[in-house]
């Protein structure tokens, strides 16, 4: 009787709980391991991947996802839609461009790092209009950047250094005298930028400004209320989404196409890292590598399934009619089924499997 | 002068192409809240099947009709596909469905009535004409003339038919028309299906302009920054903003253009736009709206 009385044998330490309360945690430590696996693998890969698979596939996906990752800090997190992200990827490019030939004593990485800053003081600019236009009149903003951007870039030949075709190409690629001009130094060039900027958005996101981005985007009439300076953080967001998009840019231009010109940018590429947001998941990280990868892949898939299919019966411009079609529809499909993108349907297969010989 | 007031005219006619693109628009966004990227592909392929029946030997009205029930089945498969499952979703949402519609859309078109450029004589002379010793163009003057009809025929239809009401009634508020028992899916398909109509209207004439080809589904981009200044939800609004682009345009690559190399027209109508969003953020024509907590 008691021993059933007693108190229990932990009681000082509850009661050392209950007088010091434990710190919040905001955000619980989750297990890294297959994180840092996949990060393993991504830089041993060149060891094992083919050239092709590296310069066609890798690095361009890699490149869309931290496109699709600068336009999520604007529209996933902040809610302002923008659809002129090749724009500024332009910007970021011919900036890192005009930097690499004119101030040729910079490193690459550093050319490239200012670039992204150029593009960011633009993205700025184009930001104003974002105090006082709201919603689909602000996607006319990006609209107007999108055009006059690459207006500016094919109109004025001092950005493509007097060249007759218009285009820009790096003249080498070296860091601290390795050669970067091959598929793997390109590859690791790439992934460098990538994993430092998706940690420092990983951060970002989780920060007072990440935040006060997501407060904006869920309704900045009450985010005023409560205290937050909207309008500047607002500007923050495009400067920052700029930058990433200008260091794509600069890394598309030379590490992807080699050279590239104003059409390289075009609208149709905005839309495609919107869509990439769209499919991956709207302010989630990890949905703009899932979305990435779903439009890099996809073209490929249904490219080998019609080679398979109707190899010779059907013409090659019917196939890309056919593929428009079916993407059109994936991107209703979506919409429709899973609006969270599919970050979310990869998440809630986990959660599924957790509980899984519970609970199917 | 002479020079000046024919660049203006020239513009304002040519502005009435950019209105009957946002005519389109506006209908749709009325009445069911969708920002209608998808308006351009829908011209496209308005004009794409109407070419393409004409030219298989149906006679011109004979194909204008086919063309029209197309529309009108196109509306109902896109109510029913796209809109009713994306009911009570948010406007973004929308927007971006519309997207994703104009990929299927263009790749139908292209698909099933191929890539080339067929050309489309409407039997107008595109020669220039004289009056008061202006020169304008003849067939600008027939598109401005075929905006006129377009826009008297839709008033006719919003003010003076039950559907007309209905239609408003929805616009106005879309709660409030459904407990008086409007069926808003039938106006949805409604309001598609006309919009389709101005499209083919729309198409037909700038198909005639330029060939119907792939580059007329840009058209919508065109006709963004009209609708900007016009606002989304005014016809009226859509008009006077093509007007305005129309000219604006046409006199600042004229006078302007010159001084910084030219070809500014892509970019020129989206900064006007962003102008006239600083002094109303909502169009010339557009409902301010309040923001609460």
């Amino acid at each position: 009787m008691s021993q059933l009385l007693a108190p229990p044998a932990d009681f000082t330490g509850l009661s050392a709980l209950l007088n010091h309360p434990a710190p919040i945690v905001l955000h619980q430590r989750r297990w890294h391991g297959p994180l840092v696996a996949l990060v393993l693998a991504a830089v041993l890969l060149p060891t094992v991947a083919n050239e092709y698979w590296l310069s066609a596939i890798l690095v361009p996906f890699l490149i869309l996802s931290l496109s699709g990752l600068g336009l999520n800090l604007l529209t996933g997190y902040t809610g302002q839609t923008s659809v002129g992200s090749a724009g500024f990827m332009a910007v970021g490019a011919f900036a890192t461009y005009a930097l690499l030939v004119r101030v040729p004593v910079l490193p690459l990485p550093v050319s490239i790092l200012l670039g992204g800053l150029i593009a960011a003081a633009v993205g700025l600019l184009f930001g104003v209009p974002s105090g006082r236009i709201k919603g689909f009149y602000l996607m006319v903003t990006s609209l107007a950047a999108q055009f006059f951007l690459e207006w500016v870039f094919s109109k004025f030949p001092w950005f493509y250094n007097y060249g007759s075709s218009g285009t820009i190409s790096a003249p080498h690629l070296e860091v601290a005298g390795f050669n970067l001009n091959t598929p793997a130094g390109k590859y690791g060039l790439v992934l460098v930028f990538v994993l430092a900027l998706t940690w420092v958005a990983v951060n970002l996101v989780r920060s007072q400004t990440g935040r006060n981005w997501m407060a904006i985007r869920d309704m900045d009439t009450a985010a005023a209320v409560v205290g937050i300076p909207v309008y500047r953080y607002k500007l923050l967001a495009f400067a920052v989404s700029s930058f990433y998009l200008g260091i794509a840019g600069a890394l598309w231009a030379f590490a992807y196409l080699g050279s590239a010109s104003a059409q390289s940018f075009g609208i149709t590429r905005s839309f495609q890292i919107l869509f990439i947001i769209i499919i991956g998941g709207m302010g989630s990280i990890a949905g703009n590598f899932v979305g990435a990868a779903f439009i890099s892949l996809l073209p490929l898939l249904l490219d080998t399934l019609g080679q398979n299919l109707f190899a010779g019966h059907v013409d090659a411009g019917l196939l890309q009619n056919i593929q428009k079609v079916i993407f059109g529809g994936l991107i209703i499909w979506f919409l429709i089924k899973e609006p969270d993108g599919l970050v979310r349907i990869l998440s809630s297969i986990k959660e599924r499997l957790a509980l899984w010989p519970l609970r199917l | 002068m002479g020079l000046f007031l024919e660049t203006l005219i020239g513009g304002l006619l040519a502005g009435t192409m950019y209105s009957l693109v946002a005519i389109g628009f506006v209908l749709i966004y009325k009445a069911s809240g969708v920002f209608n990227y998808a308006q351009g592909s829908l011209l496209l392929f308005a004009a794409l099947t109407f070419v393409t029946l004409h030219e298989k030997g149906l006679s011109f009205p004979a194909a204008l009709a086919a063309t029209v029930v197309v529309l009108i089945a196109a509306a109902l498969l896109i109510e029913r596909w796209v809109l009713r499952p994306l009911a009570n979703r948010t406007q973004i949402t929308l927007f971006m469905a519309t997207l994703g519609l104009s990929f299927v859309v263009e790749g139908i078109s292209q698909g099933l009535m191929g890539a080339e450029v067929h050309s489309l004589d409407l039997g107008i002379d595109d020669v220039p004409v004289f009056i008061g010793g202006l020169m304008f163009s003849q067939f600008d003057a027939v598109a401005a003339a075929t905006a006129a009809v377009l826009v008297t025929v839709l008033a006719l239809l919003f003010n003076k038919t039950r559907i007309g009401v209905s239609l408003r009634a929805v616009a106005d508020d879309t709660r409030a028309a459904l407990s008086l028992g409007i069926n808003l899916n039938r106006i949805w398909q409604i309001v598609w299906a006309v919009a389709g109509v101005v499209g083919l209207v729309a198409g037909m004439l700038w198909g005639a302009r330029q060939g119907v080809q792939f580059s007329l589904s840009f058209v919508v981009l065109k006709a963004l920054p009209v609708l900007i200044i016009g606002g989304f939800t005014s016809i009226g609004g859509a008009i006077a903003g093509g007007l305005i682009v129309g000219a604006s345009e046409t006199l600042a690559e004229a006078y302007l253009g010159p001084y910084i190399g030219g070809g500014i027209t892509p970019w020129f109508a989206y900064f006007l736009a962003i102008a006239f969003l600083y002094v109303r953020p909502a169009g010339l024509f557009g409902e301010r709206t309040i923001d609460r907590v």
